[in-house]
């Protein structure tokens, strides 16, 4: 099993935890795994991608990912950049997206894809939980149930060990669970 | 956490970013000093031991300097005065270390390094080049180039075991590839600490600094003495090779993790062969494995150890090849080669047979190696080999 993740969003939403999170929680349940940021100035606001790579064999090539299974994204205004989020997006793959409804056009092209397309608002669970527009954690929560890859206790057990603050902790833990449970299949 | 079973029995399997696994590793070498310039082009190696010196898990004096060029130099000062010490830092910042680079070899400190390999400007960048690993091949220093994090840990680990060697007493270099490793987190078997602590003896500070015993160190030495002292530090330095072969022996013992400062994959009927360094290693196995399932013979050559630049057994592990591509991250302008190429070269001069080499230059500025630029390298030695001769010495891979 080899999976390939990229994720999308803007500096300062937290798509690099994000990737982090899902790496570490894979390593946990004795899978491997590679997580890389894709740096740019790091500034609030600007696009930022992430990249997790994850796999039941040894991995030792550390080249890009170009043709993801998943992509998630985690920004909810960024759904319009149709060519952005779906390039190279593997055939009958997975699109995870933070909408309460999902931009028409990039349903359309999805489905001319065969993707299975996913989303739950994520913006509102964020801003009940952490009171800000912080979508890492609501929006992994979203990527495990859909894609099923790795467990959700593994998750939860790596989010309560980066975040050494059990109150942080545990609001990260509630809005990965609350995702987790409302994110559904829309296409 | 969690512990693993049967042969990395009391090690903890773990995920870290190189940055994380080179702070860790350091922590439990239990370091007395830390000079560094914490910030761009830093990483965020100091960062995580500024915590450790502030939650009081490492007992250890931070200095945040005011350049890069001043924390080598506190590195210096405290290395002299007998304590085990750490630094960090990358691309401009290396160069503005270079001065004291000379000064930290030459007095034989032990200081032990992180490079997180980066471009040097212009124009600026902060993804992975060579360029201030090579800026240092000159310098006196021992590098290493870890090819993923568990080799930047047990490398970093293995590093002040030979700088604090008596029969050694230079500084090291561990290399790990800029965002690549250092920001790139992967999973990783991590030594107790006890395991670390029988590893790494205490430090044995040969002629300290004592106010008691004054006494001059790097003193002026002009046409009269500088060459002898040049010379002396350069016998002192061929004697390196054989403590690292015997510490990556001890740390086998205690890791179960075999090192060698060459690598090689396929190689026993390879035709042709890639010499690389750093995290593209394995890309390039990847793709070795591929083009062997094609029936094609190709190999991997990397390096673990760049300097001392290990030639006799390089020029053994190509021998029998028709050609060789050599990779560098970085350019040597107006040179017959770049830097790798250069050292490869002279490796093989003296052997009777020698493969034809070609010099790919790949990756500069964090450009990736994607797996058809290694497939692109491997079709231009199997033509050279083929044809019986180079078209071109200097290919660049994945450039527009």
């Amino acid at each position: 099993m080899l999976y390939e993740v990229r994720w999308h969003g803007r500096g300062g939403q937290g798509v690099v935890t994000a990737s982090d999170l899902l790496a570490r929680a894979a390593i946990l349940e004795g899978k491997y795994a590679y997580h890389a940021p894709e740096f740019g100035p790091e500034r609030r606001g600007a696009p930022v991608r992430a990249f997790t790579r994850i796999s039941d064999e040894p991995l030792e090539q550390h080249f890009g990912i170009y043709n993801p299974d998943a992509v998630v994204v985690i920004d909810p205004a960024l759904q319009s950049e149709v060519g952005y989020i779906l390039e190279g997006v593997k055939e009958g793959g997975l699109l995870i997206l933070n909408a309460r409804k999902v931009d028409d056009r990039l349903l359309e092209r999805s489905r001319s894809l065969g993707l299975s397309v996913w989303a739950v608002d994520a913006y509102s669970v964020a801003l009940e939980v952490f009171g800000r527009p912080l979508y890492n954690t609501p929006m992994l929560g979203a990527f495990v149930k859909a894609a099923g890859i790795v467990k959700l206790d593994n998750v939860l057990e790596a989010v309560r060990e980066r975040f050494k603050v059990p109150d942080l902790a545990e609001r990260n833990v509630e809005a990965i669970k609350r995702c987790f449970e409302g994110v559904s299949r829309v296409s | 956490m969690r512990v693993a079973q049967t042969a990395y029995a009391r090690q903890q399997r773990v995920g870290m970013t190189g940055n994380e696994a080179v702070a860790y590793a350091v922590k439990q070498a239990d370091v007395d000093v830390i000079a560094a310039y914490p910030i761009t082009p830093q990483t965020i190696i100091v960062e995580r031991l500024a915590e450790y010196v502030n939650n009081g898990e490492l007992n250890a004096v931070y200095i945040p300097a005011e350049s890069e060029h001043s924390a080598l130099s506190a590195c210096v000062g405290a290395a002299l005065a007998g304590a085990r010490v750490f630094t960090a830092t990358a691309s401009q910042g290396l160069a503005l270390m270079w001065e004291i680079l000379w000064i930290a070899s030459a007095l034989r400190t032990t200081i032990v390094m992180a490079l997180a390999n980066r471009a040097l400007s212009a124009p600026i960048n902060i993804h992975c080049s060579h360029d201030d690993a090579y800026a240092c091949r000159d310098t006196g220093w021992i590098q290493f180039f870890a090819e993923n994090v568990q080799e930047a840990y047990d490398l970093t680990l293995m590093a002040f075991r030979v700088s604090e060697d008596k029969r050694v007493l230079f500084p090291s270099i561990v290399n790990l590839d800029g965002f690549i490793l250092s920001h790139g987190l992967e999973a990783l078997y991590v030594l107790s600490d006890d395991a670390v602590k029988g590893f790494i003896p205490p430090k044995e500070p040969v002629y300290p600094i004592d106010p008691e015993r004054p006494m001059t160190y790097g003193p002026l030495a002009l046409f009269d003495y500088y060459m002898e002292f040049k010379k002396v530090q350069a016998e002192a330095f061929k004697r390196v090779y054989p403590v690292i072969l015997e510490t990556f022996g001890k740390y086998e013992e205690i890791s179960g993790r075999r090192y060698s400062p060459v690598k090689t994959y396929l190689m026993e009927d390879a035709e042709v062969a890639v010499v690389v360094l750093g995290s593209s290693a394995g890309t390039a196995r990847y793709v070795a494995r591929r083009l062997r399932a094609k029936g094609q013979k190709v190999g991997v050559v990397s390096l673990t150890l760049y300097r001392p630049f290990p030639a006799g057994d390089l020029a053994k592990a190509l021998r029998g090849l028709k050609a060789v591509v050599v990779m560098d991250r970085s350019y040597s302008f107006g040179s017959p080669g770049a830097q790798l190429f250069m050292d490869v070269a002279t490796a093989l001069y003296h052997e009777r047979e020698r493969p034809l080499l070609i010099n790919a230059i790949y990756g500069l500025g964090g450009r990736d190696l994607m797996p058809q630029h290694v497939e692109e390298a491997f079709e231009v030695a199997r033509e050279a080999a083929r044809t019986g001769e180079v078209k071109e010495r200097e290919i660049w891979l994945g450039v527009r």
